[in-house]
């Protein structure tokens, strides 16, 4: 079904926009009558890990702000250029006293499009001498042919051992432009074969070049060994291209994807789906176990989804302001039936499967 | 003259009034032979006889596991004969599976089309037994 890809929700004013109707439609039916069981007793039922707790910290995500240069239908962020929520230096530089101290292994920068952040570069030089082991962005490939101001950020990634995950739905035209927009894929491709003459993805090579599988649609993600396996054989017999790993993520019903679930009346099969899918051996690596979320203005929280329905984490201490990881670390896990999404199947997560 | 004339059209809008809340009724009481919502319930068939359930289950996981097939060979294959034992269910099912691996609309329609073919000559070549027939009877 068509969907409204040109703005973001916020900009449309759509009900959709206000958070407290995201979490009305996720705690309604079929979870209200009873027709499904919700995420708490389900995780209460199948596993002993309820109430749902932190382990070991390892990775910090932080969400640099929603602006992007895409508008894509399935964004949970609701980002697009539109979207105005931007990280100031203030705030990078309270993240990177953190750093200096955390022990987490991964920094994971995420958006909107994350370079669009005007204080983007500064961010990545004072993290990156901060010293972490492994340094994640989320690019979305266009972006680095959608301004000659972001031709060099090949050079700046490489620059900086920056690992570079991207979004790549899928290897044919049609499926891509879909969710992502008219000319993605071919400016995708291109951004690619840029990565790939840097030494990005190329066997051996320690600059890391992973790509997401989000589906284009209201279907949950195949395996992400075998998608793996067609995506590599299509992308370098058509394009010459090579990456490392694939990541399938599961689309999680909040924001535009939620949106537009309800409006192409997907939603309950959508969530039955997720529950039917349901795998317990996932709950014990869901990514907030290990994760914690910063959005753009400090807040903590446990994932990114939980960032976009303001489930600040529960805990006295919320904010960057008052960073402490041990107490965060001591906390129980927000959950909503959107967490389906991270447990079905081979589970998902930002790092793709998990079980 | 006049009168009488909206009152035969009044009767004929309140008759067909009357015939459309009767066929979205039964659309609504669910008095079709397909629901959507049933492939739902396929696990069910298990409660009512469960060792031969299971047993077809366990097969069923079984067949479509990767093997000298692929998963996605095999699900092509599913999507193809889906179409031509005419299931619902299977089609439903199997288109979501199609999408879910990442294979193509025109991978799909072309595995349609193979079985349309197939049908197509399983009808066509019966036309060989005409023709014997025909040249047995005719002088």
């Amino acid at each position: 079904m068509a969907v409204n890809t040109k703005t973001s929700l916020k900009k449309r004013d759509s009900d959709l926009a206000n958070i407290n109707k995201q979490m009305a439609i996720l705690n309604g039916e079929p979870f209200s009558n009873g027709e499904l069981p919700s995420f708490a007793k389900k995780i209460k039922d199948t596993t002993d890990q309820f109430p749902l707790r932190p382990k070991k910290l390892e990775i910090i995500q932080v969400n640099v702000g929603y602006m992007c240069n895409q508008v894509c239908a399935h964004c949970h962020v609701d980002a697009g250029p539109d979207r105005k929520e931007i990280m100031t230096r203030e705030t990078m530089d309270k993240i990177v006293n953190v750093i200096k101290t955390t022990g987490a292994h991964t920094l994971d920068l995420t958006g909107g499009a994350p370079e669009m952040n005007p204080d983007f570069r500064y961010f990545v030089e004072q993290a990156s001498a901060a010293g972490i082991k492994d340094f994640i962005v989320r690019s979305n490939l266009t972006i680095i042919r959608a301004n000659p101001k972001y031709h060099d950020l090949p050079d700046f990634f490489k620059k900086h051992n920056i690992h570079v995950v991207s979004s790549m739905p899928h290897w044919t035209r049609g499926k891509t432009d879909t969710q992502r927009g008219d000319g993605v894929f071919d400016k995708s491709i291109k951004a690619l074969q840029e990565l790939n003459e840097r030494g990005y993805g190329m066997p051996g090579s320690d600059l890391r070049l992973d790509l997401v599988y989000n589906p284009s649609g209201a279907y949950l993600p195949g395996d992400q060994a075998s998608m793996e396996k067609d995506m590599k054989a299509a992308l370098l017999e058509d394009f010459n291209i090579q990456f490392h790993n694939l990541f399938a993520i599961t689309n999680l019903p909040i924001a535009r994807f939620l949106d537009y679930l309800v409006a192409s009346e997907n939603y309950e099969d959508y969530m039955y789906a997720l529950v039917d899918a349901y795998n317990p051996a996932a709950v014990e690596n869901v990514m907030c176990t290990n994760t914690i979320s910063i959005s753009w203005d400090g807040w903590l929280y446990d994932c990114d989804f939980n960032q976009m329905l303001d489930l600040k984490i529960d805990n006295k201490i919320q904010h960057i302001d008052d960073y402490n990881e041990d107490l965060i670390n001591n906390r129980k896990i927000q959950i909503s039936q959107h967490c389906y999404g991270c447990t079905a199947g081979a589970g998902s997560s930002c790092q793709g499967v998990v079980a | 003259m006049y009168e009488n004339r909206l009152a035969v059209v009044e009767r004929f809008f309140y008759a067909l009034m009357n015939k459309l809340i009767l066929v979205t009724k039964n659309i609504i009481m669910d008095k079709t032979y397909y629901d959507p919502k049933d492939l739902r319930k396929f696990g069910k068939i298990t409660e009512w006889s469960e060792e031969l359930g299971t047993k077809f289950f366990d097969y069923y996981g079984q067949v479509f596991e990767e093997g000298e097939l692929t998963a996605r060979e095999k699900s092509l294959i599913a999507l193809a004969v889906s179409h031509a034992v005419h299931c619902p269910y299977c089609i439903d099912a199997y288109t979501g599976d199609a999408l879910k691996r990442g294979i193509t609309k025109g991978e799909m329609m072309e595995a349609v089309h193979v079985a349309g073919a197939i049908q197509a000559g399983a009808t066509l070549v019966h036309g060989v037994q005409m023709m014997n027939k025909v040249n047995k009877l005719e002088m």
